[in-house]
């Protein structure tokens, strides 16, 4: 029989049943949906993780003290700061690949404007800072070259403290007391949010780097060297610059561990990437039970319509239909039953992510791997619970089930 | 009797059966259907085969219609052997020698007349048909059937529900057809009506084999066999054939108001 002529009579008998049909389509709809749900949420996660990663700053290189290595015992991550200004102002001369360079002094302390006080994190950096975060400030301005090189007291701060400090006022002109040394408000920074690891990004005091070492911290050690790479391809050659200058500046001789280390921001992405996928993962396999669970309904769909059709398929056998033949019909029709469900389930899906998209503010992504891999599942599920039934179907005697009433 | 088949399928008996037996195990019992059966048919001839329920016809039946193996015997059918034959070789023989017509009609429901027609067709695999609907269509005009292709069984009355099985049987242009009580389901009226297209097809020269136990029908064949305890008890050709066609012309000048409202009926619906 040819496979055109299966299809027409497996197409024949699921229109003649819409109800039924519809009844085992349910099933497969209800499960595909979920998972395409659950996907889209999961990718939308992803998706906004990496964004509040990208906005860090892109193209972000982040060099930090390393292990120092006493008479071959190693002393463990930060035991020894050897990052200096020194370091910071070659890498800024030296560099080609780099778009910035800006040292983080990092000091936690108490600052006080006016009658209330405020802990918060201040941070002495270049004025390349505000390119390599690509930070916009909401009022004033930056502090200038001239304010870095004459160690100005001047500090541009962060909207969390300024909402904190300044209630209801500009802060742009206002004094700030930092270990008792007072600084000059020029600017304030916007919003940004939290950061992937929850931290409030705009809790934060920005002075230059050189006002924040003679006055605040009173020595040259550095926490951190932000460097920015001209764009995200020269990452890597950056990263290898980043290394051969501060190992020229720290006079490592060939052959002995650099005494830092730089990352990029790809690595610090991947390692949250990795947590929303194995929860992505971990959504979708819950989905997946309720597209097995749809699969066993068209099982038993079937099952029941193989007793109720009993004397079509022996009027089917008396007038020559082999067994296979009766086995293929039942088959497609389980087949094209479940790819419809997956095809209707889709376009549920679909339309659910984004109706969650607009109610909850989250955005929702569906790849097509996922969709592909629903249709895929569904066309297996029909073949996998579609196959009992239609081998029990072209088993029947066709005297008995002739005979069926 | 002749004891070897003759090459030439045109002289060979439509059907040759020869000491079969049927038994069926019961639990621990054993049911013998048939105790040995011997039968030729020869082409074009038309078959009443008689027999109280139990008999054991309904089993002969089921094994002139290759649905049914003996379990021990001969059965040629057009001169090819039949018992020894798998299951799928069994589909395709019923595929191209047989037509089958049911008491109960057995068409698919929710399906229209034409379609089930053209079924047998859609199961062929020698691919000797090609346009299927046509011959379809050709068939159930064959059967007067003409103007209802389109209907559903439903939507027709018992007797042309069986004129669609009979097309359905025909289409495929069997050897043999064979009716299990064709007339069982139909009042008085269509039985005349069913037995003269019977012998209509049968004068064009398929021959038919049908089983019934109304005396009244086994008149319009010619040649009775009756079977008892599952053997053949007797074997007699028909000495006065009635003809249906007469028989129907009678009845609907004796009732004509019944026929009318017959057909008025048959329109509504």
């Amino acid at each position: 029989m040819k496979s055109s002529v299966l299809v027409r009579i497996a197409g024949d008998s699921i229109r003649k049943n819409k109800m039924r049909t519809l009844l085992t389509m349910l099933g497969i709809v209800i499960g595909v949906g979920a998972v395409i749900i659950m996907v889209a949420v999961g990718q939308g996660a992803q998706k906004s993780i990496a964004n509040q990663i990208n906005a860090l700053g892109t193209n972000l290189l982040v060099v930090t003290p390393g292990s120092s290595n006493a008479g071959g015992v190693s002393q463990g991550a930060g035991t020894f700061n050897r990052i200096t200004v020194q370091d910071a102002e070659k890498l800024k001369s030296e560099g080609t690949l780099f778009a910035g360079v800006s040292p983080v002094v990092m000091t936690r302390t108490q600052v006080i404007a006016g009658g209330t006080n405020w802990r918060t994190l201040i941070n002495g950096v270049s004025t390349d800072f505000q390119t390599i975060r690509e930070w916009q400030l909401q009022s004033g301005t930056f502090f200038t070259d001239n304010d870095q090189r004459t160690m100005r007291k001047v500090a541009v701060i962060g909207n969390t403290v300024a909402t904190n400090l300044y209630p209801g006022t500009d802060p742009v002109g206002a004094q700030l007391q930092i270990r008792n040394v007072p600084f000059t408000i020029v600017g304030v920074l916007a919003t940004k949010g939290q950061n992937a690891g929850g931290q409030d990004q705009d809790d934060v005091v920005l002075v230059p780097y050189t006002t924040a070492q003679s006055r605040l911290a009173g020595n040259t050690r550095i926490g951190q060297v932000l460097v920015s790479a001209l764009s995200p391809q020269d990452i890597p050659a950056a990263q290898d610059e980043v290394r051969a200058i501060m190992r020229e500046s720290h006079r490592i001789p060939e052959g002995d561990d650099d005494d830092f280390t730089v990352r990029n921001q790809t690595e610090i992405a991947n390692a949250a990437q990795g947590t929303t996928k194995i929860m992505t993962w971990l959504l979708a396999s819950i989905a997946s039970v309720s597209l097995i669970v749809g699969g066993i309904g068209i099982m038993n769909i079937m099952l029941v319509s193989v007793t109720e059709r009993t004397r079509e398929i022996g009027i089917r056998m008396a007038i020559g239909a082999r067994g296979s033949d009766v086995l293929t019909q039942f088959l497609v029709e389980s087949i094209v039953m479940s790819v419809l469900g997956g095809a209707v389930g889709l376009a549920v899906g679909v339309g659910g992510a984004s109706v969650l998209a607009h109610f909850t503010g989250w955005s929702t992504a569906v790849p097509v791997q996922a969709v592909a891999l629903a249709i895929g599942f569904s066309a297996a599920v029909g073949v996998f619970f579609g196959f009992y039934p239609a081998r029990k179907a072209a088993a029947l005697d066709p005297i008995t089930a002739l005979r069926y009433e | 009797m002749p004891n070897v088949i003759t090459k030439d399928p045109a002289t060979m008996p439509v059907i040759r059966i020869e000491n079969v037996r049927k038994t069926y195990k019961m639990g621990d019992n054993e049911v013998h259907a048939l105790r040995g059966v011997d039968l030729v048919a020869e082409r074009g001839e038309m078959i009443a085969i008689m027999g109280a329920s139990g008999s054991g016809k309904s089993t002969l039946m089921n094994m002139l219609g290759c649905l049914d193996t003996p379990t021990s015997g001969s059965y040629w059918l057009d001169g090819i052997r039949v018992d020894g034959l798998s299951r799928n070789q069994l589909a395709d023989l019923r595929n191209q020698k047989l037509g089958f017509v049911f008491q109960g009609f057995n068409l698919l429901a929710r399906t229209s007349a034409l379609d089930n027609v053209e079924l047998p067709l859609l199961y062929d695999r020698t691919g000797r048909w090609k346009d299927t609907k046509a011959l379809a269509a050709e068939a159930l005009r064959r059967v007067g059937l003409g103007e209802r292709m389109d209907h559903h069984p439903s939507e027709l009355s018992g007797g042309q529900q069986q004129r669609v099985a009979i097309a359905r049987a025909l289409v495929t242009q069997p050897t043999l057809l064979l009716a299990d009580e064709p007339t069982g389901n139909l009042d008085s009226h269509m039985t005349v009506e069913i037995m003269s297209l019977f012998q209509e097809l049968n004068d064009q020269g398929i021959s038919i084999v049908l089983v019934t136990h109304e005396p009244d029908v086994a008149q319009y064949t010619k040649r009775i066999v009756e079977v008892r305890d599952g053997r053949i008890k007797t074997d007699h050709p028909v000495t006065d054939r009635h003809n249906a066609a007469r028989d129907l012309r009678e009845l609907l000048e004796t009732e004509p108001e019944e026929d009318d409202a017959e057909l008025v009926a048959e329109e509504a619906a």
